[in-house]
Protein backbone atom coordinates (compact mmCIF):
# COMPACT_ATOMS: atom_id res chain seq x y z
CA UNK A 1 0.00 0.00 0.00
CA UNK A 2 1.57 3.20 -1.09
CA UNK A 3 -1.23 5.74 -0.96
CA UNK A 4 -2.86 6.86 2.23
CA UNK A 5 -6.33 5.35 2.77
CA UNK A 6 -9.23 6.93 0.91
CA UNK A 7 -12.77 6.12 -0.12
CA UNK A 8 -13.30 5.23 -3.79
CA UNK A 9 -16.61 6.07 -5.42
CA UNK A 10 -17.58 5.75 -9.05
CA UNK A 11 -19.89 8.37 -10.51
CA UNK A 12 -22.25 7.44 -13.33
CA UNK A 13 -23.16 10.99 -14.34
CA UNK A 14 -21.58 14.42 -14.14
CA UNK A 15 -24.36 15.56 -11.80
CA UNK A 16 -23.67 12.63 -9.47
CA UNK A 17 -19.94 13.40 -9.49
CA UNK A 18 -20.56 17.04 -8.62
CA UNK A 19 -22.96 16.06 -5.84
CA UNK A 20 -20.39 13.65 -4.39
CA UNK A 21 -17.79 16.41 -4.54
CA UNK A 22 -20.04 18.84 -2.68
CA UNK A 23 -20.76 16.26 0.04
CA UNK A 24 -17.08 15.61 0.65
CA UNK A 25 -14.76 17.80 2.67
CA UNK A 26 -11.72 16.64 0.73
CA UNK A 27 -12.32 15.08 -2.68
CA UNK A 28 -10.44 14.68 -5.93
CA UNK A 29 -11.83 13.62 -9.28
CA UNK A 30 -10.11 10.62 -10.86
CA UNK A 31 -10.18 10.48 -14.67
CA UNK A 32 -7.33 8.55 -16.31
CA UNK A 33 -5.33 8.71 -13.09
CA UNK A 34 -1.99 8.83 -14.87
CA UNK A 35 -0.91 11.85 -12.85
CA UNK A 36 -3.16 11.65 -9.79
CA UNK A 37 -2.26 8.06 -8.89
CA UNK A 38 1.54 8.53 -9.08
CA UNK A 39 1.08 11.73 -7.04
CA UNK A 40 -0.97 9.83 -4.43
CA UNK A 41 1.62 7.03 -4.35
CA UNK A 42 4.26 9.61 -3.49
CA UNK A 43 1.82 10.96 -0.87
CA UNK A 44 2.00 14.41 -2.42
CA UNK A 45 -1.79 14.13 -2.66
CA UNK A 46 -3.95 12.35 -0.11
CA UNK A 47 -7.63 13.06 -0.71
CA UNK A 48 -10.21 11.51 1.61
CA UNK A 49 -12.53 10.74 -1.30
CA UNK A 50 -11.61 9.76 -4.83
CA UNK A 51 -14.49 10.25 -7.26
CA UNK A 52 -13.98 8.19 -10.40
CA UNK A 53 -15.40 10.07 -13.40
CA UNK A 54 -13.81 7.84 -16.04
CA UNK A 55 -17.00 5.81 -16.60
CA UNK A 56 -19.24 8.76 -17.40
CA UNK A 57 -20.10 7.79 -20.96
CA UNK A 58 -21.34 11.25 -21.97
CA UNK A 59 -17.84 12.70 -21.50
CA UNK A 60 -16.17 10.43 -24.02
CA UNK A 61 -16.74 11.41 -27.66
CA UNK A 62 -15.24 13.10 -30.68
CA UNK A 63 -17.56 15.20 -32.84
CA UNK A 64 -17.01 17.33 -35.92
CA UNK A 65 -18.91 20.60 -36.03
CA UNK A 66 -18.85 23.11 -38.87
CA UNK A 67 -15.70 25.00 -37.94
CA UNK A 68 -14.41 22.95 -35.04
CA UNK A 69 -13.64 19.56 -33.61
CA UNK A 70 -15.30 18.92 -30.25
CA UNK A 71 -13.67 16.38 -27.96
CA UNK A 72 -15.25 15.13 -24.73
CA UNK A 73 -13.11 15.60 -21.64
CA UNK A 74 -13.12 11.87 -20.84
CA UNK A 75 -11.71 10.94 -24.25
CA UNK A 76 -8.51 8.91 -23.98
CA UNK A 77 -5.38 10.15 -25.73
CA UNK A 78 -5.29 6.88 -27.73
CA UNK A 79 -8.76 7.60 -29.11
CA UNK A 80 -7.69 11.05 -30.28
CA UNK A 81 -4.62 9.53 -31.96
CA UNK A 82 -6.69 6.98 -33.86
CA UNK A 83 -9.65 9.24 -34.68
CA UNK A 84 -10.05 9.57 -38.46
CA UNK A 85 -12.05 12.76 -37.87
CA UNK A 86 -9.29 14.45 -35.84
CA UNK A 87 -6.63 13.26 -38.27
CA UNK A 88 -8.54 14.77 -41.17
CA UNK A 89 -9.44 18.09 -39.53
CA UNK A 90 -6.45 18.85 -37.26
CA UNK A 91 -3.71 16.29 -37.93
CA UNK A 92 -1.31 18.15 -35.62
CA UNK A 93 -3.69 17.52 -32.69
CA UNK A 94 -3.78 13.76 -33.36
CA UNK A 95 -0.02 13.59 -33.68
CA UNK A 96 0.44 15.61 -30.48
CA UNK A 97 -1.77 13.14 -28.61
CA UNK A 98 0.43 10.33 -29.93
CA UNK A 99 3.46 11.89 -28.26
CA UNK A 100 1.95 11.95 -24.76
CA UNK A 101 3.57 9.45 -22.38
CA UNK A 102 3.57 5.97 -23.88
CA UNK A 103 0.90 3.63 -25.30
CA UNK A 104 -0.27 2.36 -21.90
CA UNK A 105 -0.52 5.90 -20.53
CA UNK A 106 -2.42 6.98 -23.65
CA UNK A 107 -4.92 4.18 -23.06
CA UNK A 108 -5.88 5.69 -19.69
CA UNK A 109 -5.05 9.40 -19.74
CA UNK A 110 -7.77 11.86 -20.73
CA UNK A 111 -7.93 15.28 -22.36
CA UNK A 112 -9.84 16.82 -19.45
CA UNK A 113 -7.49 15.35 -16.87
CA UNK A 114 -4.46 16.76 -18.64
CA UNK A 115 -6.01 20.23 -18.88
CA UNK A 116 -7.31 20.33 -15.31
CA UNK A 117 -3.87 19.32 -14.06
CA UNK A 118 -2.06 21.90 -16.25
CA UNK A 119 1.37 20.37 -15.79
CA UNK A 120 3.93 22.91 -17.05
CA UNK A 121 5.40 20.23 -19.35
CA UNK A 122 2.17 18.63 -20.59
CA UNK A 123 1.41 18.56 -24.34
CA UNK A 124 -2.34 19.27 -24.53
CA UNK A 125 -2.17 22.80 -23.05
CA UNK A 126 -0.01 23.82 -26.06
CA UNK A 127 -2.70 22.59 -28.47
CA UNK A 128 -5.55 24.22 -26.54
CA UNK A 129 -3.77 27.57 -26.34
CA UNK A 130 -2.31 27.36 -29.86
CA UNK A 131 -5.67 26.52 -31.43
CA UNK A 132 -7.57 29.13 -29.37
CA UNK A 133 -9.82 26.36 -28.07
CA UNK A 134 -12.70 26.85 -25.67
CA UNK A 135 -12.85 24.69 -22.56
CA UNK A 136 -16.46 23.96 -21.63
CA UNK A 137 -17.48 22.98 -18.12
CA UNK A 138 -20.86 22.17 -16.63
CA UNK A 139 -21.51 25.88 -16.15
CA UNK A 140 -19.53 27.91 -18.70
CA UNK A 141 -17.09 28.16 -21.56
CA UNK A 142 -13.57 29.35 -20.80
CA UNK A 143 -11.33 30.75 -23.55
CA UNK A 144 -7.89 29.12 -23.70
CA UNK A 145 -6.27 32.51 -23.03
CA UNK A 146 -8.11 32.66 -19.69
CA UNK A 147 -7.94 28.97 -18.73
CA UNK A 148 -4.27 28.41 -17.88
CA UNK A 149 -3.46 30.65 -14.93
CA UNK A 150 -0.14 29.33 -13.66
CA UNK A 151 1.84 26.27 -12.66
CA UNK A 152 -0.64 23.43 -12.04
CA UNK A 153 -3.36 26.06 -11.81
CA UNK A 154 -6.37 26.83 -13.99
CA UNK A 155 -9.49 28.99 -14.00
CA UNK A 156 -11.56 25.99 -12.80
CA UNK A 157 -13.47 26.46 -9.55
CA UNK A 158 -13.28 23.67 -6.93
CA UNK A 159 -15.51 20.82 -8.07
CA UNK A 160 -16.04 22.23 -11.56
CA UNK A 161 -15.79 19.54 -14.24
CA UNK A 162 -14.56 20.04 -17.79
CA UNK A 163 -17.09 18.45 -20.13
CA UNK A 164 -15.68 19.12 -23.60
CA UNK A 165 -13.18 21.17 -25.54
CA UNK A 166 -13.96 23.00 -28.80
CA UNK A 167 -10.95 23.16 -31.10
CA UNK A 168 -11.35 25.58 -34.04
CA UNK A 169 -10.06 23.98 -37.24
CA UNK A 170 -7.05 25.94 -38.53
CA UNK A 171 -5.86 26.18 -42.13
CA UNK A 172 -2.78 24.33 -40.98
CA UNK A 173 -1.00 23.55 -37.74
CA UNK A 174 2.08 21.79 -36.44
CA UNK A 175 3.54 20.63 -33.14
CA UNK A 176 7.16 19.90 -32.37
CA UNK A 177 8.37 18.58 -29.06
CA UNK A 178 11.77 18.04 -27.54
CA UNK A 179 10.93 15.30 -25.04
CA UNK A 180 12.83 14.61 -21.88
CA UNK A 181 14.29 11.21 -22.78
CA UNK A 182 13.26 9.62 -19.48
CA UNK A 183 9.85 11.09 -18.65
CA UNK A 184 8.70 11.92 -22.24
CA UNK A 185 7.39 15.22 -20.90
CA UNK A 186 8.19 18.23 -23.05
CA UNK A 187 11.45 20.01 -22.21
CA UNK A 188 10.02 22.37 -24.80
CA UNK A 189 7.02 21.86 -27.06
CA UNK A 190 5.71 24.42 -29.56
CA UNK A 191 2.29 24.37 -31.22
CA UNK A 192 1.81 26.65 -34.23
CA UNK A 193 -1.58 27.25 -35.87
CA UNK A 194 -2.33 29.28 -38.98
CA UNK A 195 -5.91 30.57 -39.20
CA UNK A 196 -5.37 32.68 -42.32
CA UNK A 197 -5.67 36.15 -40.79
CA UNK A 198 -4.06 35.22 -37.53
CA UNK A 199 -1.36 32.86 -36.34
CA UNK A 200 -0.98 31.52 -32.82
CA UNK A 201 2.17 30.13 -31.24
CA UNK A 202 1.95 28.33 -27.88
CA UNK A 203 4.90 27.04 -25.90
CA UNK A 204 4.81 24.33 -23.23
CA UNK A 205 7.59 22.87 -21.07
CA UNK A 206 9.70 26.01 -21.12
CA UNK A 207 8.07 28.07 -18.37
CA UNK A 208 5.92 27.45 -15.26
CA UNK A 209 2.83 27.71 -17.49
CA UNK A 210 2.07 27.40 -21.20
CA UNK A 211 2.42 30.78 -22.94
CA UNK A 212 2.09 32.51 -26.34
CA UNK A 213 4.82 34.29 -28.31
CA UNK A 214 3.21 37.43 -29.87
CA UNK A 215 6.38 38.40 -31.75
CA UNK A 216 6.45 35.07 -33.57
CA UNK A 217 2.71 35.26 -34.20
CA UNK A 218 3.07 38.66 -35.88
CA UNK A 219 6.03 37.54 -37.99
CA UNK A 220 4.25 34.35 -39.08
CA UNK A 221 1.04 36.23 -39.93
CA UNK A 222 3.10 38.14 -42.51
CA UNK A 223 4.99 35.09 -43.77
CA UNK A 224 4.19 31.58 -42.54
CA UNK A 225 7.62 30.04 -43.00
CA UNK A 226 10.37 28.82 -40.65
CA UNK A 227 12.71 31.64 -41.70
CA UNK A 228 10.16 34.27 -40.72
CA UNK A 229 10.98 33.81 -37.01
CA UNK A 230 14.76 33.89 -37.41
CA UNK A 231 16.27 36.33 -34.98
CA UNK A 232 13.31 36.41 -32.59
CA UNK A 233 14.79 35.75 -29.17
CA UNK A 234 12.86 34.45 -26.19
CA UNK A 235 13.97 36.07 -22.92
CA UNK A 236 15.35 33.36 -20.63
CA UNK A 237 14.69 35.14 -17.33
CA UNK A 238 11.31 33.55 -16.59
CA UNK A 239 11.98 30.09 -18.05
CA UNK A 240 12.36 26.85 -16.12
CA UNK A 241 15.67 25.60 -14.86
CA UNK A 242 16.31 22.01 -13.82
CA UNK A 243 19.04 19.42 -14.08
CA UNK A 244 18.05 18.69 -17.67
CA UNK A 245 18.15 22.18 -19.18
CA UNK A 246 19.07 25.74 -18.26
CA UNK A 247 16.69 28.64 -19.01
CA UNK A 248 19.02 29.78 -21.81
CA UNK A 249 18.95 26.32 -23.41
CA UNK A 250 15.16 26.20 -23.18
CA UNK A 251 14.94 29.68 -24.75
CA UNK A 252 17.04 28.44 -27.66
CA UNK A 253 14.89 25.30 -27.96
CA UNK A 254 11.73 27.41 -28.30
CA UNK A 255 13.06 28.84 -31.55
CA UNK A 256 14.21 25.46 -32.82
CA UNK A 257 10.94 23.72 -31.97
CA UNK A 258 8.89 26.60 -33.42
CA UNK A 259 10.71 26.25 -36.75
CA UNK A 260 10.12 22.49 -36.74
CA UNK A 261 6.44 23.01 -35.92
CA UNK A 262 6.09 25.45 -38.82
CA UNK A 263 7.85 22.99 -41.14
CA UNK A 264 5.46 20.25 -40.01
CA UNK A 265 2.49 22.55 -40.66
CA UNK A 266 3.49 23.51 -44.20
CA UNK A 267 4.26 19.93 -45.28
CA UNK B 1 -13.23 -1.58 1.70
CA UNK B 2 -14.23 -2.21 -1.89
CA UNK B 3 -15.78 -5.33 -3.36
CA UNK B 4 -14.03 -5.94 -6.64
CA UNK B 5 -15.57 -8.29 -9.20
CA UNK B 6 -13.76 -8.81 -12.43
CA UNK B 7 -12.77 -11.38 -14.99
CA UNK B 8 -9.10 -12.31 -14.93
CA UNK B 9 -7.80 -14.52 -17.74
CA UNK B 10 -11.35 -15.67 -18.44
CA UNK B 11 -12.21 -16.54 -14.84
CA UNK B 12 -14.59 -14.56 -12.68
CA UNK B 13 -12.99 -13.38 -9.43
CA UNK B 14 -14.39 -11.45 -6.53
CA UNK B 15 -12.59 -10.08 -3.51
CA UNK B 16 -12.89 -7.49 -0.82
CA UNK B 17 -9.88 -5.21 -0.81
CA UNK B 18 -8.88 -1.84 0.55
CA UNK B 19 -9.94 0.95 -1.80
CA UNK B 20 -6.29 1.96 -2.22
CA UNK B 21 -5.19 -1.45 -3.53
CA UNK B 22 -3.40 -1.11 -6.85
CA UNK B 23 -4.40 -3.53 -9.60
CA UNK B 24 -0.88 -4.98 -9.73
CA UNK B 25 -1.01 -5.86 -6.03
CA UNK B 26 -4.50 -7.27 -6.41
CA UNK B 27 -3.20 -9.58 -9.14
CA UNK B 28 -0.01 -10.56 -7.34
CA UNK B 29 -1.01 -10.64 -3.67
CA UNK B 30 -4.68 -11.62 -3.80
CA UNK B 31 -4.80 -13.80 -6.92
CA UNK B 32 -1.16 -14.97 -6.69
CA UNK B 33 -0.65 -14.18 -10.36
CA UNK B 34 2.97 -13.15 -9.95
CA UNK B 35 3.82 -13.06 -13.65
CA UNK B 36 2.94 -9.37 -13.69
CA UNK B 37 5.98 -7.62 -12.24
CA UNK B 38 6.51 -4.48 -10.21
CA UNK B 39 9.56 -2.71 -11.61
CA UNK B 40 9.88 1.03 -11.15
CA UNK B 41 6.52 1.59 -9.51
CA UNK B 42 6.42 5.06 -11.08
CA UNK B 43 4.63 4.31 -14.41
CA UNK B 44 7.86 4.41 -16.37
CA UNK B 45 9.17 0.85 -16.86
CA UNK B 46 6.20 -1.16 -18.11
CA UNK B 47 7.00 -4.42 -16.27
CA UNK B 48 3.45 -4.32 -14.87
CA UNK B 49 1.60 -3.98 -18.20
CA UNK B 50 -1.64 -5.99 -18.41
CA UNK B 51 -4.66 -5.61 -20.66
CA UNK B 52 -7.89 -4.18 -19.27
CA UNK B 53 -10.82 -4.61 -21.65
CA UNK B 54 -8.34 -5.33 -24.44
CA UNK B 55 -6.09 -2.30 -23.88
CA UNK B 56 -2.57 -2.31 -22.48
CA UNK B 57 -2.33 -0.37 -19.21
CA UNK B 58 0.20 -0.04 -16.41
CA UNK B 59 -1.29 -1.98 -13.52
CA UNK B 60 0.80 -0.01 -10.99
CA UNK B 61 -1.10 3.11 -12.04
CA UNK B 62 -4.68 1.92 -11.68
CA UNK B 63 -6.59 0.97 -8.55
CA UNK B 64 -8.20 -2.47 -8.50
CA UNK B 65 -11.52 -0.77 -7.79
CA UNK B 66 -11.25 1.13 -11.08
CA UNK B 67 -11.22 -2.21 -12.90
CA UNK B 68 -14.38 -3.45 -11.15
CA UNK B 69 -16.57 -5.09 -13.79
CA UNK B 70 -13.74 -5.25 -16.31
CA UNK B 71 -11.92 -8.05 -18.08
CA UNK B 72 -8.21 -8.33 -17.33
CA UNK B 73 -5.64 -10.35 -19.26
CA UNK B 74 -2.23 -11.05 -17.70
CA UNK B 75 0.80 -12.89 -19.01
CA UNK B 76 -0.57 -16.08 -17.38
CA UNK B 77 -3.63 -15.91 -19.63
CA UNK B 78 -1.80 -15.73 -22.95
CA UNK B 79 -0.98 -19.36 -23.59
CA UNK B 80 -3.80 -21.70 -24.55
CA UNK B 81 -3.67 -25.34 -23.39
CA UNK B 82 0.03 -25.05 -22.59
CA UNK B 83 0.97 -23.86 -26.08
CA UNK B 84 2.92 -20.61 -26.09
CA UNK B 85 1.25 -17.56 -27.59
CA UNK B 86 2.96 -16.63 -30.91
CA UNK B 87 4.57 -13.59 -29.26
CA UNK B 88 5.91 -15.71 -26.39
CA UNK B 89 7.24 -18.24 -28.93
CA UNK B 90 8.92 -15.44 -30.91
CA UNK B 91 10.59 -14.05 -27.77
CA UNK B 92 11.95 -17.55 -27.13
CA UNK B 93 13.02 -18.06 -30.74
CA UNK B 94 14.77 -14.68 -31.08
CA UNK B 95 16.12 -14.58 -27.53
CA UNK B 96 14.03 -11.51 -26.73
CA UNK B 97 14.96 -11.66 -23.06
CA UNK B 98 18.02 -11.72 -20.91
CA UNK B 99 17.21 -11.60 -17.18
CA UNK B 100 13.51 -11.83 -17.99
CA UNK B 101 12.23 -9.27 -15.50
CA UNK B 102 10.75 -6.90 -18.10
CA UNK B 103 9.51 -9.77 -20.30
CA UNK B 104 5.88 -10.07 -19.10
CA UNK B 105 5.32 -6.36 -19.70
CA UNK B 106 7.20 -6.43 -23.00
CA UNK B 107 5.07 -9.32 -24.25
CA UNK B 108 1.77 -7.78 -23.13
CA UNK B 109 2.79 -4.51 -24.81
CA UNK B 110 3.80 -6.41 -27.96
CA UNK B 111 0.48 -8.25 -28.14
CA UNK B 112 -1.33 -4.92 -27.75
CA UNK B 113 0.68 -3.15 -30.47
CA UNK B 114 0.27 -6.08 -32.87
CA UNK B 115 -3.49 -5.86 -32.37
CA UNK B 116 -3.52 -2.13 -33.15
CA UNK B 117 -1.21 -2.06 -36.17
CA UNK B 118 -1.81 -3.94 -39.39
CA UNK B 119 1.74 -3.09 -40.44
CA UNK B 120 4.58 -2.80 -37.97
CA UNK B 121 7.91 -1.44 -39.11
CA UNK B 122 10.98 -1.02 -36.92
CA UNK B 123 10.36 2.66 -36.23
CA UNK B 124 6.77 2.02 -35.13
CA UNK B 125 7.84 -0.85 -32.87
CA UNK B 126 10.46 1.40 -31.23
CA UNK B 127 7.92 4.20 -30.69
CA UNK B 128 5.38 1.73 -29.28
CA UNK B 129 7.99 0.33 -26.86
CA UNK B 130 8.66 3.75 -25.31
CA UNK B 131 6.91 2.80 -22.10
CA UNK B 132 8.81 -0.45 -21.56
CA UNK B 133 12.33 -0.47 -20.21
CA UNK B 134 14.75 -3.41 -20.44
CA UNK B 135 17.67 -2.72 -18.15
CA UNK B 136 19.65 -5.56 -19.76
CA UNK B 137 19.28 -3.37 -22.89
CA UNK B 138 18.06 -6.37 -24.88
CA UNK B 139 15.98 -4.20 -27.17
CA UNK B 140 17.29 -5.40 -30.53
CA UNK B 141 16.14 -8.95 -30.01
CA UNK B 142 12.84 -7.78 -28.52
CA UNK B 143 12.23 -5.73 -31.66
CA UNK B 144 13.32 -8.67 -33.81
CA UNK B 145 10.84 -10.97 -32.04
CA UNK B 146 7.92 -8.55 -32.48
CA UNK B 147 8.84 -7.98 -36.13
CA UNK B 148 8.92 -11.72 -36.74
CA UNK B 149 5.35 -12.08 -35.45
CA UNK B 150 4.20 -9.08 -37.51
CA UNK B 151 5.72 -10.50 -40.67
CA UNK B 152 4.49 -14.05 -40.11
CA UNK B 153 0.81 -13.14 -39.85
Amino acid sequence: MYTLPFRYVRAKTVAEAEALFRESSDARYLAGGQTLIPTMKQRLAAPADVIDIARIASLSFIRRERDSVVIGSGTRHADVVSSAGVRAAIPALASLAGLIGDPAVRHKGTLGGSLANNDPAADYPAAVLGLNATVRTTTRGIAADDFFTGMFSTALEPGEIITEVHFPVPRRAGYAKFPNPASRYAMVGVFVADFGNTVRVAVTGAAPCVFRVPQMEAALARNFAPDAIAGIEIPADRLNSDLFASPEYRAHLVGVMAKRAISAAVL
Amino acid sequence: MAIVSLTVNGKAVRAEVEDRTLLVHFLRDHLHLTGTHVGCDTSQCGACVVHVNGRAVKSCTIFAAQADGDSVLTIEGLSVDGALHPVQAAFQEHHGLQCGFCTPGMIMTAVDMLARHANLDGATIRHELEGNICRCTGYLNIIKAIRAVAEAR
